[in-house]
């Protein structure tokens, strides 16, 4: 991929999640007040409001819940929201792959690409 | 407490341009306000509330009060995108009854096609506090493929095929025909829709929205105000709204915040989907009117795309008659916000003064409905029901 891929904004939240993806590592929120798991990742528990979240490895195994191929640049591009197995659907890319054979349901692994600044995002590409 | 009945729509203003590289944001909405207390019979010096959103330059309601020299006891300036001028016309009947103004004038301008801005094709700037910024900037999300993957999810659960989102399109091009100034005042079919250029898949060039330059303003008076006036007899009876979001990663794409701003403005009203003679319904891309029409309850979630088929949503022909100026598919969409030509054309047709081919007659009870910012992530829904007196 030559596409330009904005770097995304690292926060005192966020941290520790970014660290990890330079290791190649996709972690995932987990409460543990609640049990659940949540996307985005934040420090405060959307689901009970506790401040009980870590973070775990997650098994980077999903499904595509939608997506829809950006036709009007130089170099299509496929956004997509993927179910995790763990649970919450995030937005993501769908790389590696021919926009015209993707199906919702397909399932995918997390693949991660270097953004601007050289730190990795997690993407998903056909499984 | 309830707004039902205790404010009127006094004065409703299009602005004609769709094109004004020589004049100013903060000149299009002194314009399109000096437009609709005009119509109302009133002056500025009769406004005592200014509400706004986002398009208004400086922050919130300040630079353009100062600009119009109004002096106000009472400000509003909600910001949600393209739905916030249903809510707050809304907000201004909220603050009528509370006694907070006595004459409010909401205004809307921008000129997105002068500065040539890609609304729907190019990701829009974050700020970096935005929570979810660094979530989703990498993935460079538009707002033709956000609205694009709920029209995925859409045909994918409920068999949705394109050619009824196309039905959307050639409903609105048949009423743009008669607006002298619409964009794409030419009528089109079925086969030019799913004929055009694919933009984000599965919508095409003419599933989206035009990009224009203008305005709209509405005043919004006491009742006892309007019936001294001299302009047919527009009532707010009812208003709702939401914010839609992901809900921490669990979530629904095929919906949108009108399934819970929708039921609370029918509550308020005391009227169902099937007493509207008249709706105007958001139409950022075609995918957002059938999904709206849906959650409002004119018809079963899913059985949006059979609804909107064969014409049914054009005046004199279809049994709910919708954007009648042309809406934002053929019309126009000032400052990307089109809540606010969705009040004005509805209090048209409240009026009577709708163009003759697609006056709907006998419309005594009207909709309109609006979804700003992104159905794919996070959005504002208003929901906003008239009548006339």
């Amino acid at each position: 991929m030559t596409r330009k891929i904005t770097s995304p904004v690292v926060t005192a939240e966020t941290k520790v999640f970014w660290d990890a993806a330079r290791e190649g590592r996709f972690l995932i929120p987990i409460c543990t007040a609640c049990g659940k798991t949540h996307w985005y990742p934040r420090a405060i528990c959307p689901f009970c409001a506790s401040d009980k979240v870590e973070w775990r490895e997650a098994s980077g195994k999903g499904t595509i819940y939608t997506f829809s191929p950006m036709r009007r640049v130089k170099e299509p591009y496929v956004i997509a929201h993927v179910t995790l197995a763990e649970g919450p659907t995030m937005l993501t890319n769908i790389v590696d792959c021919d926009p015209d054979k993707l199906r919702i349901g397909q399932p995918v692994a997390v693949v991660f690409q270097e953004t601007e600044n050289g730190q990795p995002a997690p993407m998903f590409k056909p499984a | 407490m309830t707004i039902n009945g205790k404010a009127y729509i006094a004065g409703a203003y299009e602005h004609p341009t769709r094109l004004a590289p020589d004049k100013t944001v903060a000149q299009l909405h002194a314009e399109v306000a000096l437009g609709a207390l005009k119509d109302a019979g009133l002056t500025r010096e009769d406004v005592d509330g200014y509400f706004c959103s986002g398009d208004a330059p400086g922050p919130g309601p300040a630079s353009m009060a100062e600009y119009m020299n109004l002096k106000l006891r009472h400000v509003d300036s909600t910001e949600v995108g393209g739905a916030s001028y249903t809510l707050l016309a809304a907000h201004a009947a909220e603050a009528i009854v509370l006694g907070k103004c006595d004459v409010a004038l909401v205004t809307l301008a921008g000129r997105p096609r002068s500065e040539g801005m890609a609304t729907g094709t190019a990701p829009r700037p974050r700020d970096p506090n935005q929570p979810e910024a660094g979530w989703e900037m990498p993935y460079a999300i538009t707002m033709a493929n956000g609205y694009a993957m709920c029209a995925m999810r859409h045909m994918h659960e409920f068999g949705t095929t394109s050619e009824q989102l196309a039905w959307v399109k050639v409903a609105a091009s048949h009423h743009a025909q008669h607006n002298p100034h619409a964009m794409l005042p030419e009528v089109v079919t079925i086969d030019d829709v799913v004929n055009s250029p694919m933009i984000a898949d599965p919508l095409h060039r003419l599933d989206c929205c035009v990009i224009s330059d203008g305005g709209g303003a509405l005043v919004i008076v006491r009742p006892e105000i309007a019936k001294k006036l001299k302009r047919p007899l527009v009532k707010i009876i009812g208003a709702g709204e939401a914010v839609k979001h992901l809900t921490g990663g669990t979530f629904d794409l095929t919906t949108s915040g009108a399934t819970r701003a929708g039921p609370i403005a029918f509550a308020e009203s005391g009227i169902t989907p099937a007493d509207i003679k008249y709706a105007s319904i958001y139409d950022s891309f075609t995918i957002t009117v059938i999904i709206q029409l849906e959650d409002l309850g004119f018809c079963a979630k899913g059985a949006g795309g059979k609804f909107v088929a064969d014409g049914n949503l054009i005046s004199g022909v279809g049994k709910l008659p919708f954007n009648t100026d042309g809406g934002g598919l053929c019309n126009n969409h000032p400052a990307n916000r089109g809540s606010m030509t969705k009040v004005i054309e509805a209090v048209r047709q409240l009026r009577g003064e709708a163009h003759p081919a697609v006056q709907v007659k006998n419309c005594d009870l009207a909709l309109a409905q609006g979804t700003g910012f992104q159905l794919a992530t996070r959005h504002g829904s208003a929901t906003l029901i008239m009548e006339r007196e």
